[in-house]
Parts: C-alpha cells; sequence; structure tokens
C-alpha cells in the first residue's frame, strides 16, 4: 500500500510521455459517456414529457355512471329457473336507464379526500352541447370543471392558449373553447360563443381562452366551463357530478384503490393503467433502447482502452522486466497499468461529463413545437444530476475492467524471458 | 554470505535439457567473483536464478539468512529490491523518467527513507560513478557508457548486500569496460559489497578476485 503514490506516479507518466494514444483512449471515453449523458438527458426528457401528456393530464381514478345492462336478471331470482343447471335463455337484453348523475357525490368526495393516499379529488361535469353559429349547429361536449383545482392536480394549463385557468374561475360566463371548434366557427378569444343544450336551450358564453390537446377529435368537440355553468347548461341542479377525478400520491396504488372505490361505493371507475395500457408498455420499451445504447457506447469506448493498454504493454515489456528485476512485484505492475487506465477514465470522463452537459444544453435549447403541447417551445431535457454521477461510476468501471485483463497480462510477464531475449 | 547447494534446472522446451547440473558454491562477503564459460553453459540461467527472478529449478539458494525457496513471489521482490542490484548487458533504463529519477525508483520502491533523502543517495551514487552533471537528463538522452553506468548507480542505490551483472561491459568500448570494473573493484574493496558477474571478457575476468569456469551445466573450476 505503501508504494500507491509511486506507483501512480509511474502510471502518470506513462499517460503523459503517449499524449497521442492516452488521447485517443480517453476521447474514446469521452464520447461514450458524452453520448451517454446527452441520450439519457434527451430520452428521459422526452418520455417524462409523453408520460407527463398521459400521468399528469389524466386522472389516476375515474368516478362514473357507466350504461350497462342489469348483471341480475330478474329471472335468475326465480327458484325454479334461476338455477344455473337449468336451460334459460334471455334474448335482447336492454341496458338499464341510469342517471348519469353520480348519487352521494358530495359523500363519495368528502370520504375520499380525508384518504392518505388521495393527492386530490376534483368533481366534473359533462354537457352535451351544440355550438351554433348562425343556422350552422356543431356537435359538442361542454365539461364543467373547478379550474384551479384541474390546474394543480392535471396541470391543465399545458393546453391552454391565450389565457390562464383562472381567467375562467374568475368568469362565472367564461368558456375555454377547443381550438378545434374556434377555427370552425371563426371565433377568437373575446368573442361569445351560443350554444344549446340537449333541450334547445341557449345560452352565451364569454370566450376567455382556447385550449388544445393536440387529438383532433377532442379539440374539435370540447370546451371547458365552470362547474355551476355547466351544470346550468345541463339543466340540471347544483348536486348534479357526471365524474369524479381522483389524483393519488403514489400511481402504484390506482388499481387497487379503484377496485375499492367501486365495491365500497356502487359506482363505476377505472384506474389510470386499465385506461392507458399501451403507455407502460411504450415507456418501458423507450427506457430500455436507451440504456441498449448507452451501455454498448460504453463498452466500445471500453475496448478501445483495452486495446490501447494491450499495445502499450508490449511497447513496455523491458520496462514492466526493469520494473520487476529492481524489486516491484507483480501486484505493483498490475497496479501500475490499472492506474492508467483509471486515469485515462477519469480524464475521459470528465470530460465526457461535460461534453454531455454542453450537448443536452444545446438540445434543451432548440426549437420545438408540437400540437399536443402548445406551451411546450423547445425540446424536453432531463438535466438529473445522477445521470451524471451515473457516467462518471461508468467511467471508472468500464476503464477499470478494460484495464484490468491488460493489467494482469503485463503482472504475468517474466522478466528472465525479455532480459534473456536480447 | 551467499550460498549455493546442489542447484539443478531443467529446460523442457523443445525437448528436455539438464541445463544446470547439481551447481554448488559459497561466495563471502566483499568478493569479487566473475562467472565464465560458453554460450549456453548456463551461466546466465544460474545468475537469473540467484538473483530471485527465476524460481523454477531444485536445490537451495541462501543470501545471508534468506533461504529462497522458502519465500513467496512478493517476499522475493522484496529481497531482490533490498539486498541484490543487477545490472544487465543492455542499459535498461525507464525511457520516460529523467537519469535521477531511474537511479531513485528502487529505493522509492523500499520506501526506507523520504524522498528528498532519496535523492541526495541517488545524486551521490551518480557523483562515485561521475555523471552527476546528467542527473536531469532524460534517460533517453545520454550515450551507452553513461546509460550503463546509470544503471550501476541504480543497482547501487539501496545498499544492496550483492550486485550481479549479466555482462555488464558486453555492449561497451574497452575504456568504458574498463571504468566499470575500476567501479566493481572500488565497491568490493571500499563497501564491503560482493559481485558476481557473468562475463565473456577474459581480460576483466583475469583481474578479479576469484574466476568461476563453468561448461555444460557444471562447474570445472573455481
Amino acid at each position: 500500500m505503501k508504494n500507491n503514490p509511486l506507483l501512480f506516479r509511474i502510471a502518470k507518466t506513462h499517460v503523459v510521455a503517449r499524449k497521442k494514444q492516452s488521447a485517443i483512449a480517453a476521447l474514446g471515453v469521452t464520447f461514450g459517456i458524452g453520448t451517454f449523458i446527452t441520450l439519457m438527458s434527451f430520452m428521459t426528457g422526452l418520455n417524462g414529457l409523453l408520460d407527463g401528456l398521459i400521468l399528469n393530464r389524466t386522472p389516476h381514478i375515474r368516478i362514473y355512471n357507466e350504461v350497462k345492462p342489469s348483471e341480475l336478471q330478474a329471472v335468475m331470482l326465480d327458484s325454479l329457473y334461476g338455477n344455473a343447471s337449468t336451460l334459460h335463455t334471455i334474448h335482447s337484453i336492454k341496458p338499464k336507464k341510469t342517471a348519469s348523475n353520480i348519487r352521494n357525490n358530495r359523500g363519495i368526495i368528502n370520504e375520499l379526500s380525508d384518504d392518505s393516499r388521495v393527492k386530490g379529488i376534483t368533481p366534473q361535469v359533462s354537457a352535451r352541447v351544440f355550438y351554433q353559429s348562425g343556422s350552422v349547429l356543431l356537435n359538442g361536449n361542454l365539461i364543467g370543471i373547478n379550474p384551479l383545482e384541474e390546474d394543480r392536480l392535471f396541470q391543465f394549463h399545458q393546453y391552454i392558449i391565450g389565457g390562464k385557468p383562472s381567467d375562467l374561475a374568475s368568469n362565472s360566463r367564461g368558456v375555454i373553447l377547443g381550438a378545434g371548434v374556434a377555427n370552425k366557427l371563426s371565433l377568437k378569444i373575446g368573442d361569445n360563443v351560443s350554444m344549446r343544450n340537449s333541450k334547445g336551450k341557449l345560452v352565451r358564453l364569454k370566450i376567455v381562452a382556447l385550449f388544445q390537446s393536440g387529438l383532433a377529435e377532442v379539440d374539435n368537440l370540447q370546451s371547458y366551463t365552470n362547474i355551476k355553468t355547466a351544470q346550468l347548461v345541463a339543466g340540471e341542479n347544483t348536486g348534479y357530478v357526471t365524474d369524479i377525478h381522483i389524483k393519488l400520491h403514489d400511481i402504484e396504488n390506482a388499481a387497487e384503490m379503484s377496485e375499492e372505490i367501486s365495491k365500497h361505493f356502487d359506482v363505476s371507475s377505472i384506474d389510470i393503467k386499465k385506461a392507458n395500457a399501451q403507455f407502460e408498455t411504450g415507456t418501458k420499451i423507450r427506457n430500455l433502447i436507451t440504456y441498449a445504447v448507452s451501455i454498448t457506447l460504453l463498452l466500445v469506448a471500453g475496448f478501445g482502452i483495452y486495446n490501447i493498454l494491450n499495445m502499450l504493454i508490449y511497447e513496455k515489456m523491458n520496462d514492466i522486466a526493469i520494473l520487476k528485476a529492481t524489486g516491484f512485484s507483480s501486484g505493483d505492475v498490475q497496479k501500475v497499468f490499472i492506474y492508467q487506465a483509471l486515469i485515462i477514465g477519469l480524464i475521459g470522463g470528465m470530460l465526457g461529463l461535460i461534453i454531455g452537459f454542453l450537448l443536452s444544453y444545446g438540445i434543451s435549447k432548440s426549437p420545438f413545437e408540437t400540437a399536443a403541447l402548445p406551451t411546450v417551445k423547445t425540446f424536453p431535457v432531463n438535466f438529473n444530476t445522477w445521470y451524471y454521477i451515473g457516467g462518471a461510476f461508468f467511467a471508472l468501471i468500464t476503464t477499470f475492467f478494460a484495464g484490468f485483463l491488460p493489467a494482469k497480462k503485463a503482472s504475468k510477464i517474466d522478466p528472465v524471458e525479455i532480459l534473456r531475449g536480447q | 554470505m551467499l550460498k549455493v547447494q546442489g542447484v539443478s534446472k531443467f529446460f523442457h522446451d523443445p525437448v528436455e535439457v539438464q541445463i544446470l547440473k547439481e551447481i554448488s558454491f559459497e561466495m563471502k562477503s566483499g568478493e569479487f567473483a566473475s562467472i565464465m564459460g560458453k554460450s549456453g553453459c548456463g551461466k546466465s540461467t544460474l545468475l537469473y536464478i540467484l538473483s530471485t527472478m527465476d524460481s523454477q529449478y531444485s536445490g537451495d539458494v541462501w543470501l545471508g539468512d534468506s533461504h529462497f525457496g522458502s519465500l513467496n513471489a512478493d517476499e522475493l521482490a522484496e529481497l531482490r529490491n533490498e539486498y541484490i542490484g543487477f545490472v544487465f548487458q543492455f542499459h535498461y533504463l525507464l525511457p520516460e523518467f529523467t537519469v535521477l529519477q531511474n537511479v531513485m525508483m528502487p529505493a522509492l520502491k523500499l520506501g526506507k527513507m523520504s524522498k528528498s533523502e532519496i535523492e541526495y543517495e541517488a545524486m551521490e551514487k551518480l557523483r562515485l560513478l561521475g555523471i552527476e552533471d546528467q542527473a536531469l537528463k532524460m534517460a533517453t538522452r545520454i550515450s551507452g557508457g553513461q546509460k550503463q553506468r546509470v544503471a550501476i548507480a541504480r543497482a547501487l542505490i539501496n545498499r544492496p548486500s550483492i550486485i550481479m551483472g549479466d555482462e555488464p561491459t558486453g555492449n561497451l568500448d574497452s575504456k568504458n569496460a574498463e571504468m566499470v570494473f575500476d567501479i566493481f573493484k572500488e565497491l568490493s574493496q571500499e563497501f564491503g559489497t560482493s559481485l558476481l558477474i557473468v562475463t565473456h571478457d577474459e581480460d576483466f575476468a583475469r583481474k578479479t578476485d576469484r574466476v568461476i569456469v563453468m561448461a555444460d551445466g557444471e562447474i570445472i573450476s573455481q
């Protein structure tokens, strides 16, 4: 152990004496780590954005009333025909007429907001409307929300253009109109929009902002207003609520809790994973690709170091023999070469971190326009410190292993063979 | 001081050859001995065994109280570092280091003195060999004769009890060879260092205290 500083000095001298080779080996690591950082930051930034599209905006649990036929048909209750072993067939079962109002919604909300797993809970009112412009009637959907809660829980502002969620909160006759609807009716912010409810009653609301989700079928139909206004448009009283959206602290609880809710309150409820099964698969595969590419890059860099050190050992046969003849042990010689690999890895890795940061920074400043996210103007990049720590760690690990085999080889060199050979 | 008893060695490749046959001899402290013999008689092989670098042999070797066969590779390296100085036919110096650094290296490895003390010692050795003015030059920038003197200085730095040389003058002109001989002579007389030098040079051998002549793996006269 006491020799380590000396061995390190020898290693350093070797590295410095071969500036070109060392630089090439270090550049391999720089390239590997730099790309690793850039790729991870960029890919996870994009992933975060895509996840955010779903995770942040979608309720983790949605409670609603589903239209479906009764599971227990009257005939099944009969003692004679209800037995499963007897043959009976009922044709043309019709769904039961259910009110879209969630019964006891206030009670449900009160009870669930006390649950420690729940981050927030907000009711919605959905009303079918027709947007009217002259004699033209467009099919549409008006959703009553609590704008501030909706923004807190589901990042509502991200898809609003030309205004803020609070503009809606402060204007009881305001509406945030779907960009597609506004386009079709050639309306702009500040205009009034007329709409009729399903019973034919006409209301006029003032456009305070537009919203754009990127999904044409939504943007062409949907508009948002305050809950009370939506209840009014729907012609219902103030207890009328069609949906309850819940956001949890931990998304992993969603499935379990959704089950609980539908049993406990006798309502339909769906959790985010069931509603967006395809999304999780996509994230997993994107992550897998990112890691696979990064690790390949690091392996390539590792092979670069391995090659250069291997060549170096052939050149250094004499030096190794001298060191051994003057009393350096095999372990000492091995350390000299491992230190060389680590010096190269450290320098290359550091540069890689810097280059990775600069590239990521460049990407994060590059323009990126997407219809789905009207508020996002540049590429999303995740500047997570852990990628830098991981990158540095990876640089040292790969170079250590790349150096280990050549170093082992160097330590095994028999000085007698070298000294006799000349 | 150095005791060799029944040392034999075989080469197995390509055919089995016994290169050393039951070699036994002893050397006293301060003795200046040379080994002579034709190429292939086993004198270099013997020297590498005595320098602890080769441990594939049968028989016993003691240096002082240390029995080579009872030590592991790392212990042998330490023994070599502290008690044996080695001078090669080719002046093997580390090319990336200065003359001074080359001389200091075995002492830094030994680690018994501070760096400044070692530096002082190294300069003393270089002065003894008359090349102190070359101390700060790179090892590749000096002449062949100077390199060999640097190698001797390096062999001396830890004040070894024995210095071994494998044809240390074989690559030098007569003037430089004579100088190297004088240095060796001085070491044995003034510092009590034992010297065991393999050589082809009869003039060189004749001037040593004792000439060991080898032929076909055996000592024929000593």
